[in-house]
């Protein structure tokens, strides 16, 4: 736990800090708010709501992802608080699956079909398993996450923690609060969180 | 005739596109490697033999010269910033303040405007088609890039000396820096430092003025090989807009101009190349 909040701080302090030199121009908050209404105001009143802001995402969105000490800490109190384990305490699913979890880009968006796949997409922004050469690089190398990490027990439950709410363990991440924002199911947070961990998971060959 | 030249122009497209994967992943390549293929990428650009996009100008300007709605006459008569029917630099100028509407509007806006206005015409069927698809050609694609090529080899000018303009611009980063939705994106999560990708995907750096978001505005318009359309700027937008998992917005909305002011704040001086042909 100790590792993972000094990393956090770390982030916080040199990863993001090229954000903050470029000082934010004042806009009006109510002026801002009137525009992003009119500009979705066709879309239905559900997929309008998702325009809103929660406090998480307006403060990270005003400093720019470099939140004050203070929102900080109110910031990861805050995303703690939503998390929810599996009723049985495992947090290890199917790696397999897992693995489609990682791959699948679609879900969530205004054009997709509804009933179609819903995927975390982490490939868009990770490398994971070595053998899969379409990655992203908007965050960092996930592979062998699960052997570095010693397949150690309480190393899985806090990546199943990242990944349900990436904010609880850095504000201000540019990582979706996968679970807290229902975006994927607690079995889909499991399957993936194992093909991350498992030992005979690709990711960690 | 008309027939075979256009097949001629979709085989050469074909033909491009091929090689003009690599062009999209310049980012990531070696410096000589990437500026010869920039180089014979800008030439194919300019030759309305290789890029279909030109169809789309040529068929912007017989829209632009039909008269429709119900005073029945040409869109000659729209002011695009620089008075009544001149379109030479217009587009470099756009988006800027109007003042008979006093708002400031994107070209897209400005021509819905005055087919309202100018034209008498009702907009719901051109606004219905804002985006071409199988079997559907859109009027404001083909307009745009008609009215686009008319500041092709111009500089981007971003006007922001208007308060309304000095609004908009501010408005517009905020909007790029408005994380939201199920994914907690915003538009900086992708665009916001250089060399980064998604997946293979290189992503133009959009936070700060220089060469990636010049070259980015100087190249829209753009005919999408893989969308077989000329596409503008409010299509690229709705697609980010998709892909952050946001709502799809209003064609013509205000949020939409507000980014396009920011954007083209940071490309400023950059040299409009226009229709472009890309992925
Ligand atoms: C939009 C980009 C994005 C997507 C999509 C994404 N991540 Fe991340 N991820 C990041 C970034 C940026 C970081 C580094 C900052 C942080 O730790 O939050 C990160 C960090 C992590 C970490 C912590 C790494 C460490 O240093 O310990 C884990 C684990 C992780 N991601 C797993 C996943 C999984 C699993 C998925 C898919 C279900 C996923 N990510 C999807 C951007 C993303
Ligand atoms: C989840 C990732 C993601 C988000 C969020 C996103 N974009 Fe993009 N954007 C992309 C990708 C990928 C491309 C390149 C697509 C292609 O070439 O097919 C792109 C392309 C662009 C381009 C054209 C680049 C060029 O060189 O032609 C612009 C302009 C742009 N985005 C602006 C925005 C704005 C403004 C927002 C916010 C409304 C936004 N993007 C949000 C992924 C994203």
């Amino acid at each position: 736990m100790k590792r993972l909040l000094l990393s956090a701080v770390a982030f916080a302090a040199i990863g993001l800090a090229p954000a903050v030199a470029q000082s934010p121009a004042k806009v009006d908050r109510a002026l801002l708010e009137a525009t992003i209404k009119s500009t979705f105001k066709s879309a239905p009143p559900e997929w309008q709501a998702r325009a809103q802001q929660d406090e998480t995402q307006r403060i990270c969105s005003e400093t720019r992802n470099s939140p004050s000490t203070a929102d900080f800490e109110k910031i990861k109190a805050r995303e703690i608080a939503t998390i929810v384990y599996p009723p049985d305490g495992n947090v290890m699913g199917d790696w397999k699956k897992g693995e489609s979890v990682a791959q699948v880009g679609t879900g969530h968006q205004f054009s997709d079909k509804p009933g179609g796949r819903i995927g975390g997409n982490c490939y868009a922004c990770h490398q994971l398993a070595k053998k899969e050469v379409s990655y992203g690089t908007l965050g960092p190398s996930l592979a062998e996450y699960g052997k570095i990490r010693k397949f150690s027990a309480e190393e899985n439950k806090q990546a199943y923690a990242k990944i349900y709410n990436s904010h609880s363990v850095m504000p201000c991440s540019n990582m979706p609060r996968f679970g807290a924002n229902k975006f994927l199911t607690i079995e889909q947070i499991k399957d993936v969180t194992a093909y991350l961990m498992s030992p005979d998971s690709p990711v960690n060959k | 005739m008309k027939g075979r030249a256009s097949l001629l122009r979709l085989m050469l497209a074909f033909a491009a596109a091929l090689w003009l994967v690599p062009v999209t992943s310049v980012m990531a390549q070696p410096a000589d490697e990437s500026e010869k293929e920039i180089e014979r990428y800008r030439a194919m650009i300019g030759d309305p033999m290789s890029n279909p996009g030109f169809l789309n100008v040529d068929r912007g300007e017989a829209l632009w010269k039909v008269a429709r709605g119900t005073k029945n006459v040409t869109l000659e008569g729209c002011d695009l910033g620089e008075g009544p029917g001149k379109l030479e630099g217009a587009y470099a100028k756009l988006p800027r303040y109007f003042k008979d509407t006093d708002q400031v509007m994107d070209l897209e806006q400005r021509l819905l405007w005055c087919m309202q206005n100018v034209q008498g015409l009702d907009t719901a069927d051109v606004i219905k088609r804002k985006f071409a698809g199988p079997g559907r050609t859109s009027d404001m694609e083909d307009l745009v890039g008609y009215i686009a090529n008319k500041s092709s080899g111009m500089k981007i000018d971003p006007q922001v000396s208007h308060p309304k303009e000095k609004e908009m611009l501010a408005l517009g980063e905020a909007m790029f820096f408005y994380r939201a939705g199920v994914s907690d994106y915003s538009c900086a999560t992708c665009h916001a430092e250089p060399g980064k990708r998604i997946r293979l995907q290189g992503l133009p750096d959009l936070s700060k003025p220089g060469k990636q978001a010049q070259e980015t505005m100087g190249s829209w318009p753009t005919y999408r090989v893989s969308q077989s359309n000329l596409r503008t700027m409010q299509h690229r937008m709705w697609d980010c807009f998709r892909q952050a998992r946001f709502p799809a917005p209003d064609y013509g909305a205000p949020g939409v101009t507000a980014l396009t002011v920011y954007l083209t704040s940071l490309a400023k001086g950059g040299e409009l190349v226009v229709p472009s042909i890309k992925r």
